[in-house]
C-alpha cells in the first residue's frame, strides 16, 4: 500500500483553508457582536424565569439591525465553508492512504475539532441566538487547529497492525464524537460562568453593562445548551468506552488494564457522570455544576495530550517525533 | 441521572424526653445513612473516584509494568518507599481507592433500592388526580368543543392511549376529569443504569478472583502447555487452584511479521497447533486482535522477537549444535535485540561454564565495528557477541535475568570476557581455549499470554445494561398530562381544559402544541355533521396564555 501525495498534499492545502475560513468567521462573528444592539432588557427578565419559552432565545436576531444580521450571516456561512475544507482534510487523507482517517493524533484532533465546529453549527441553525457564542467557539477552534497544525502533524501514512481492526471504525469514531460534543459543551459552560459572573458584577455595580457578554444568551439558554450536550455526548462516551474495552479484549488479553488512557476515560466519565447528577441536585445547580463541566473538559484534552505524549501506556499511536 | 432524587432532608424533630442509648444509636444511624445516601454526597464520592484514579496513570504501576516501578524506586531512592506505603504504585488495587468505590456503591445502592421500591409503587398506582387550576401548569391549553363533556373526554382518553400514556378517568369535585401519565421505562432506566453498575462490580471482582493469567516465549518449533510452572510469568486470582486451569497445550510452528513499503508493521500472524494434553493438536493462525478462544481460556500473541541459533565446538570435541535464546527486542522499528545464551553444562564443571551475550540486528551494518540494525525484517542477520567464560552462579539461589549475564559474577571476577566478534550466519568466533562459537542462523518467538477470566462475559452483559439504562433515563420524557371538562358559559358546548407537565424539568412546548392541534382536529372529526353553520363563525378556541 502507498500513500497517494497528491491527495495528502490536497488533504494539508484543505487544512491551510479551513483554517483562513475558520479565521474570517471568527473576524464575523467579532462584527456580528460588536456591532450588534445590546439586546433589550426585558429579554433577561424573560430569562430570569425558570421555563424558559423558545422564543425568548430568538428574540435577539429579531432585534438586530439587517447589516449586523448579514455579519451573523456571513460567519455561519464562513463557518459552513470551513467545515467542508475541514472534512476535505480528513476526507483526503483517507483516500490518500486507503484507510480511516484517524490512525494517529493529529487526525484524531482534527476529527474531534470538526465535530466540534459541526455541533455548533447545528445548534446555531436550530436556535440563531445561539450564534452569538460563535466567536467563543470558533476561537478555540481556530487555536486548536493552529496547534495541531503545528505541533501534532504526522505525515500521511500508512496503520501500524495494532490498529488495523473493524474497532477503529466504532471505537475511535464514538470516542471523536464524545469528545467534540464535550468541546461544545464546555465552552457553553465557560461561557456561562462568564454571564453568570459578569451579570453578579452589573448587578452590585461593580461593572457596567453593554459590553460583549451583554450580548450573549441568556444564562439559562446557554446553561441548557451545555447540558444538552453533555447529555447527548454522554452515552457516545460511554459507548466508546465500552467499546474500546470490547477491543482491547481482544488486542491486549484483557479488556480493562487502567492503561493511563483507559484511566483518564474512566476519569473523565465519572466527571461527566458528576456533572450530570450535580445539574439536577439542589446546592449544585448553577456555578457549581458548569465547574465540573469545565473540568470534564480540561481532563478530555489532558487525557488527548499529555497522555498520548508524555506517558508511556498501549495507546501510543502519536505518531508526533 | 436527570431526575431530582426524592428529597431526603428535614430530620425528625428531637423527641422531647431523652431517648434510650439504641435509640439513639439507631437515630445517629439514620442520619448517617441518610447522609451517606444523598445525592450530594454521591456527588463528593463520584469526584474523589476521579481523583484517586489520577495517581495511578502519573506514577508508574506495579499491575502495568514491574520494570517501571523498580526503575522509579531507583530513580527516587527517599520517594519511593514513602509513596509505596501509601500504595501508590498499586493504586488500584489499593484499600483507599477500594473503600472510594466501594462507598460509592453503598451510596448507590442505598439511593437506587428506596426509588426502585417508590418505582414499584407508582406502577402499581394510576396517575394522580389533576390539579385544581389545570392552566398553572407549565403547558396548558383550553378547548371549546360543541360535544358533550364525556364524549369530548373520550377523544382525550383515545388521543392520549395512542400515545401511550396511562389514564384514569375520575369524577373530580370540578366535573369529570382524567389523568395520564407515560415515560415510566425513564426511571425504570435510571435504576437499570445504577444497578447495572453494581452488577458490573460485581463481575468484575468475580473475574478477579477465579481469573489467571500466563506469559510465555515461544520459539518456533516448541511448545508449552497450561501449568503455571511452564509460565515465565503469571498471575492468579486468590480462588485459582492449579487443577483449574483449562487442559490447553500450544505449539508454536511458524511465525511471521509482515512490513509495509516504509516498514510499518502491517501484521503480525502466529500458526499454532492447540489442543489438550496428549491430544493431536489443531491448527489455527492467531495474530494481533485475532487471538485463540478455546475452552474458556484465550491465547493471545502480545509480541515477537529473534532467537539467534549458534554451535559450540569444544576444545574436547563436544559439539553442541544449534542452541538458541530468545533475544528481547530493545527497538520495535528495528527490531534490534539484546540476549544472552547461557550453557552451565558445557564443559561438566562449574568452573568452566560459558555464556554469551548478545546484540542481534536482523538486518547488520558494522560501522566502525559498531553493529547496528536498519530493518525488522531479516535480511541480513548478524550478531555481536561476547563470549564469557567462569561460573554463571545459576545455583547460588539469587535469581537473575534469562537475558543477561549476572553482572556481579563479572565484577566478582567468577566470569571473565574471553572475546568478542560481530559474526555474519556461517561465521565463528574461536576463543582463547579452542573452543569455536559458530552463528548458524536464528529462529523466530511470539510472546504468548493465556488468560482466563470467567468474570469478563458479565461485565460485557453488565455494560450493554448500563448502556441501555443510560438511553432510556436520558431520552424518554416521563409526562402527565391532565384534562378536565366543564360546561361552557353561555352556548351549551363544552370547556375542555388540558394541562401538562413534564418531570425533571424538560420542555414540553413544542410536543404539547402538537397533542393540542391532534385533539382539535380530533374534536372536531366527532362533532356530527350539523344541518346548518354556526352563525357567529367558527367558535372560536384561543389558546390561553401561561400566566
Amino acid at each position: 500500500m502507498t500513500v497517494d501525495t497528491t491527495l495528502a498534499d490536497l488533504s494539508d492545502t484543505l487544512f491551510s483553508v479551513s483554517v483562513g475560513l475558520y479565521s474570517l468567521a471568527v473576524v464575523a462573528f467579532c462584527a456580528q457582536l460588536a456591532f450588534g444592539a445590546r439586546p433589550a432588557a426585558q429579554r433577561e427578565l424573560v430569562g430570569a424565569g425558570a421555563p424558559v419559552a423558545p422564543a425568548a432565545d430568538t428574540a435577539a436576531p429579531a432585534a438586530e439591525p439587517p447589516n449586523v444580521r448579514r455579519y451573523g450571516a456571513a460567519a455561519m456561512v464562513l463557518t459552513v465553508l470551513g467545515a467542508l475544507a475541514h472534512a476535505g482534510v480528513l476526507l483526503f487523507r483517507g483516500l490518500a492512504a486507503d484507510r480511516l482517517p484517524w490512525g494517529n493524533m493529529y487526525e484524531f484532533a482534527t476529527a474531534v475539532v470538526l465535530v466540534a465546529v459541526v455541533s455548533f453549527a447545528v445548534l446555531a441553525v436550530r436556535r440563531p441566538a445561539l450564534r452569538h457564542l460563535g466567536i467563543f467557539v470558533l476561537a478555540p477552534v481556530v487555536l486548536s487547529m493552529v496547534a495541531i497544525g503545528l505541533f501534532l502533524y504526522a505525515e500521511a501514512g500508512p496503520l501500524v497492525a495494532a490498529l488495523r481492526s473493524s474497532w477503529l471504525a466504532v471505537h475511535v469514531s464514538t470516542a471523536i464524537l464524545g469528545f467534540g460534543i464535550f468541546f461544545v459543551s464546555g465552552i457553553a459552560s465557560v461561557m456561562y460562568l462568564l454571564r453568570v459572573r459578569h451579570d453578579a458584577r452589573v448587578a452590585a455595580g461593580t461593572a457596567t453593562a453593554g459590553g460583549l457578554l451583554d450580548r450573549l444568551p441568556s444564562p439559562v439558554a446557554i446553561d441548557r445548551v451545555a447540558h444538552r450536550t453533555a447529555v447527548f455526548g454522554f452515552p457516545i462516551w460511554t459507548f466508546a468506552v465500552i467499546a474500546g474495552a470490547i477491543w482491547a479484549e481482544s488486542a491486549w488479553g484483557r479488556f480493562w488494564g487502567w492503561d493511563p488512557k483507559e484511566t483518564w476515560a474512566f476519569i473523565a466519565w465519572v466527571v461527566y457522570a458528576a456533572y450530570l447528577h450535580a445539574r439536577t441536585t439542589a446546592g449544585w445547580r448553577g456555578r457549581a455544576a458548569a465547574w465540573v463541566n469545565v473540568v470534564g473538559l480540561g481532563v478530555m484534552v489532558f487525557n488527548l495530550l499529555y497522555v498520548n505524549m508524555v506517558s508511556t501506556g498501549l495507546h501510543s499511536y502519536a505518531g508526533v517525533e | 441521572m436527570t431526575v431530582t432524587a426524592p428529597p431526603r432532608e428535614a430530620p425528625a424533630p428531637p423527641p422531647p424526653a431523652r431517648p434510650s442509648a439504641g435509640r439513639r444509636a439507631w437515630n445517629l444511624w439514620v442520619r448517617w445513612w441518610r447522609r451517606l445516601t444523598a445525592m450530594r454526597t454521591a456527588i463528593i464520592l463520584l469526584f474523589l473516584l476521579a481523583l484517586a484514579a489520577i495517581p495511578g496513570s502519573l506514577l508508574p504501576q506495579r499491575s502495568l509494568s514491574q520494570s517501571a516501578v523498580a526503575r522509579y524506586f531507583a530513580d527516587h531512592p527517599t520517594l519511593a518507599p514513602v509513596l509505596d506505603r501509601f500504595y501508590l504504585f498499586d493504586v488500584f488495587s489499593s484499600p483507599w481507592f477500594a473503600a472510594v468505590y466501594l462507598l460509592l456503591f453503598v451510596s448507590l445502592v442505598g439511593c437506587v433500592l428506596p426509588r426502585a421500591a417508590e418505582h414499584y409503587r407508582a406502577l402499581r398506582t394510576p396517575p394522580p388526580a389533576a390539579p385544581r387550576n389545570l392552566l398553572r401548569l407549565p403547558d396548558s391549553a383550553r378547548v371549546d368543543t360543541p360535544l358533550e363533556g364525556t364524549a369530548a373526554l373520550d377523544a382525550v382518553d383515545e388521543e392520549l392511549r395512542v400515545r401511550r400514556y396511562r389514564v384514569v378517568r375520575r369524577e373530580g369535585p370540578g366535573g369529570p376529569e382524567l389523568s395520564a401519565e407515560k415515560g415510566y421505562a425513564k426511571e425504570a432506566g435510571n435504576l437499570l443504569f445504577h444497578l447495572s453498575l453494581v452488577a458490573l462490580l460485581v463481575a468484575l471482582a468475580g473475574g478477579k478472583l477465579w481469573g489467571y493469567e500466563g506469559s510465555i516465549l515461544v520459539t518456533e518449533g516448541q511448545g508449552f502447555c497450561n501449568v503455571f510452572q511452564q509460565y515465565d510469568t503469571y498471575s492468579s486470582g486468590p480462588l485459582v487452584e492449579g487443577g483449574d486451569l483449562a487442559p490447553l497445550c500450544v505449539d508454536l510452528e511458524d511465525f511471521r511479521a509482515e512490513y509495509e513499503d516504509d516498514l510499518t508493521a502491517s501484521s503480525f500472524r502466529a500458526d499454532i497447533l492447540f489442543g489438550g494434553p496428549g491430544e493431536e493438536g489443531r491448527p489455527q493462525t492467531i495474530g494481533v486482535n485475532d487471538p485463540l478462544r478455546a475452552d474458556g481460556a484465550r491465547v493471545y500473541l502480545t509480541g515477537h522477537g529473534y532467537a539467534p541459533r549458534f554451535t559450540v565446538v569444544t576444545p574436547g570435541g563436544r559439539t553442541v549444535e544449534d542452541v538458541s535464546a530468545p533475544f528481547l527486542p530493545t527497538e520495535q522499528s528495528t527490531m534490534a535485540s539484546e540476549g544472552a545464551l547461557k550453557l552451565p553444562d558445557l564443559n561438566g564443571d562449574a568452573d568452566s561454564q560459558l555464556a554469551i551475550q548478545g546484540f542481534f540486528a536482523p538486518t547488520g551494518v558494522v560501522q566502525n565495528g559498531i553493529l547496528t540494525s536498519v530493518d525488522p525484517r531479516p535480511l541480513e542477520p548478524q550478531v555481536a557477541i561476547v563470549a564469557y567464560q567462569g561460573y554463571l552462579g545459576l545455583d547460588t539461589g539469587r535469581p537473575q535475568s534469562v537475558y543477561s549475564i549476572d553482572a556481579e559474577q563479572i565484577d566478582r571476577g567468577a566470569l571473565s570476557r574471553v572475546g568478542s566478534a560481530n559474526l555474519a550466519i556461517g561465521e565463528t568466533l574461536t576463543l582463547p581455549d579452542g573452543t569455536a562459537i559458530t552463528f548458524t542462523g536464528y529462529s523466530q518467538f511470539a510472546a504468548l499470554q493465556l488468560s482466563h477470566d470467567p468474570g469478563q462475559v458479565w461485565v460485557l452483559v453488565s455494560a450493554i445494561a448500563v448502556l441501555v439504562g443510560l438511553l432510556a433515563m436520558l431520552l424518554l420524557r416521563r409526562e402527565r398530562v391532565f384534562a378536565r371538562v366543564g360546561p361552557a358559559a353561555g352556548s351549551g358546548g363544552t370547556v375542555l381544559t388540558v394541562g401538562s407537565l413534564t418531570r425533571g424539568g424538560g420542555e414540553g412546548g413544542e410536543r404539547f402544541t402538537a397533542l393540542t392541534d391532534d385533539l382539535r382536529a380530533a374534536l372536531a372529526a366527532r362533532v356530527p355533521a350539523r344541518p346548518t353553520p354556526p352563525a357567529g363563525g367558527a367558535p372560536p378556541d384561543p389558546e390561553v396564555p401561561t400566566p
